[in-house]
């Protein structure tokens, strides 16, 4: 167990448009360990959706490494990919990405139904992630039928449902008000002090103080690695 | 695979229009090849029944007999005595032209009078209801006898018994009714029906008739498995005597119906395949509405696949909504396409019934088109990037 969850090694992504080159991620050196809760933070176009694109195993480096849990992913075929995302990554999105003719417990049942999981179990996992998320009582309603952060947080339930070793989180309050922002906020800081490791992605430095490790990206180089404290004098923000 | 179906289905009523107009190209599809199969096969099949009611085994031969080149009964019967095993039965048939039969001072205009030999009711399949057939002593001592249909018997005597051993005058001359044939046809016991008939041995109507030849035969073979080489005996026989193919013709019914059959056969699949045209073009109409279902989903498969759906699982899910659809489809084309038949064969008075293969050939055509025309769709669905599909809004 002393591998650290995440493990990227001289990693590139280089996108070709017409005979330019963008380096969208430039060597690209991170660790992180379970149990840590990391921000990385960037402008838009820094580069951090690439990365979190290959941190949650949707995409291959252009050259590089990346090891998750200790297996490299570069090499792996796209089922293999769906499998290392199903059981080690629990997603949050910006957009939530809800199914929307799904009803909120078909919905957090979804990970669970690729996993193989049989129905029985399926319901009572699923509810039991709901009820974490306070709406256990809502299952059978549709996700049009809640509020955005209502919906934020049953995209949450569905990302812990497979109990992930990751939970990854996009611009998890891109789409709420500040105050479901905060509800949000704490909520994975709570996440957080039972155990979760947690990636959070945003443009927004406020917000990225709200973890305990901050990683800041600009033109796809990692220029800020260190806690939040070092990285609040560094940069000048009033925490 | 259960929960497949489900979405399968869900997807399918989230769209009822589109859904319906799709399945709509199948339906016709399916209707159209079941209609035209069974109305053709069952209409085909009631010519075959009918010549099978005749005899699977009466081969008939028609000459035209001229002064120099001719055959005649003789030459017949030497035949049969060539060829015991092959011939069960045969008689001459000789049709009495500008006859005029006369029962008391009634006409009877349009009862057929023919010249047949003793074995002509075995080959008719007939029976004696009253008195007896015509014997081989009235055929060889030109008796003036005849025997006559229950027609004939009724209309002119009142009953067959009244009409057994009275008279009926042919050409002035007065022949003695030995014998009255069985109703054969109820629905056809009118003026110049089936039953409308007067047979007197052949001998005395070849005398009869100007000319004297005898230009038609029948017979029974014993089996139809001698039918070729009785046809081919007999136009070997027959070409030496005339030398011209036009003059005469050897007709077995059993050839007939393999013929028939045969043309059922090719005519049915023709018409298959014609509506499997139909078929064809809505399984592209599937296609293309399975296409355009899965760019509207684009978001939808990204999600799934971000959260650990295999490129098997979306496929799956993308042909079973193609299958079911088409599948659906299948089952209303069949239901309409055997009432259509029903409802046509009873219009045509056809006896026309949907015939297995046809259902059982358009319903595994209908799912097949399901899963062939679904499967590019579904395999575009399933080889889709989570991270450009997430991307779209
Ligand atoms: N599929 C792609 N093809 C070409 N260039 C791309 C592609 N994806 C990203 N890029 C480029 O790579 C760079 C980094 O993009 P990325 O989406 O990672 O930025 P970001 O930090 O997430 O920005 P934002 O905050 O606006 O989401 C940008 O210059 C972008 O134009
Ligand atoms: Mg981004």
């Amino acid at each position: 167990m002393s591998d650290p969850l995440i493990d990227i090694r001289n990693e590139y992504k280089i996108y070709i448009m017409g005979n330019e080159q963008v380096y969208a991620n430039d060597n690209i050196n991170l660790k992180i360990d379970r149990g840590e809760f990391v921000s990385i933070v960037g402008k838009s176009g820094s580069g951090k959706s690439t990365l979190m694109n290959i941190i949650g195993a949707l995409d291959k480096p252009t050259s590089g490494k990346y090891f998750l849990n200790g297996r490299d992913t570069s090499t792996m075929s796209d089922d293999e990919l769906a499998d290392i995302r199903n059981k080690t990554i629990g997603f949050i999105f910006q957009q939530y990405n809800l199914l929307p003719k799904l009803t909120l417990l078909e919905n957090v049942e979804l990970p669970l139904l690729y996993a193989g999981i049989k129905v029985k179990e399926r319901r009572i996992k699923a509810l039991e992630s709901l009820s974490k998320v306070g709406l256990k009582e809502k299952y059978n309603q549709y996700p049009n039928q809640l509020s955005g952060g209502q919906q934020q947080r049953v995209s949450i339930a569905r990302a812990l449902a497979g109990s992930p070793s990751l939970l990854l989180a996009d611009e998890p309050t891109g789409a709420l008000d500040s105050k479901t922002s905060g509800d949000v906020l704490n909520f994975l800081k709570k996440l957080h002090s039972e155990g979760n490791t947690i990636v959070m992605i945003t443009h927004d430095n406020a917000i990225a103080l709200e973890a305990k490790r901050v990683v800041r990206i600009h033109d796809g180089k990692i220029i800020f690695d260190g806690d939040t404290e070092s990285y609040a004098t560094e940069f000048q923000i009033s925490h | 695979m259960l929960q497949s179906f489900k979405l399968a289905i869900k997807a399918i009523l989230s769209n009822k229009i589109r859904s319906a107009l799709t399945m709509l190209g199948i339906i016709i599809g399916v209707a159209a090849v079941i209609i035209l199969v069974s109305i053709v096969s069952g209409y085909m099949g009631q010519m075959v029944e009918q010549f099978e009611e005749m005899g699977v085994n009466k081969i008939t031969i028609f000459c035209r007999n001229m002064n120099t080149r001719h055959i005649d009964d003789d030459d017949m019967y030497k035949f049969w005595d060539e060829h015991p095993t092959w011939i069960d039965s045969l008689s001459p048939t000789v049709t009495l032209s500008s006859a005029i039969a006369k029962s008391g001072s009634d006409n009877l205009d349009s009862t057929t009078i023919t010249g047949v030999s003793e074995d002509y009711l075995d080959i008719m399949k007939y029976k004696v209801e009253e008195g007896r057939n015509l014997v081989y002593a009235d055929v060889a001592g030109r008796s003036s006898v005849c025997v006559i249909g229950s027609y004939v018997a009724n209309t002119f005597y009142g009953s067959a018994e009244k009409a057994y051993e009275d008279t009926i005058k042919i050409n002035g001359k007065p022949f003695t009714i030995v014998g009255v044939i069985e109703t054969q046809d109820e629905d056809n016991f009118e003026e110049g029906g089936t039953d409308d008939f007067i047979w007197i041995p052949y001998t005395v109507a070849t005398k009869m008739n100007r000319n004297g030849f005898i230009n038609n035969f029948v017979m029974n073979s014993t089996d139809t498995l001698y039918t070729e080489e009785i046809t081919e005996a007999l136009e070997e026989k027959l070409s030496n005597v005339f030398k011209n193919d036009r003059l005469y013709n050897v007709m077995a019914n059993s050839s007939i119906i393999k013929q028939l059959n045969q043309s059922i056969g090719t005519l049915t699949a023709m018409l298959a395949g014609i509506a499997g045209i139909s078929l064809l073009v809505a399984g592209i109409g599937v296609m293309n509405i399975m296409l355009v279902s899965v760019t509207e989903r684009t978001r939808e498969i990204g999600i799934r696949k971000a959260l650990g759906a295999r490129q098997g699982v979306i496929m799956q899910q993308f042909v079973i909504e193609a299958a079911v659809t088409s599948t659906i489809g299948g089952v209303f084309g069949i239901a309409i396409g055997a009432f259509a038949t029903k409802s046509i064969g009873a219009v045509m008075d056809i006896k026309a019934n949907p015939t297995v293969w046809a259902v059982l050939l358009s319903f595994g055509v209908s799912v097949a088109i399901g899963l062939i025309f679904g499967y590019l769709p579904a395999k575009n669905a399933a080889r889709l990037n989570p991270i450009d599909a997430l991307r779209v809004d």
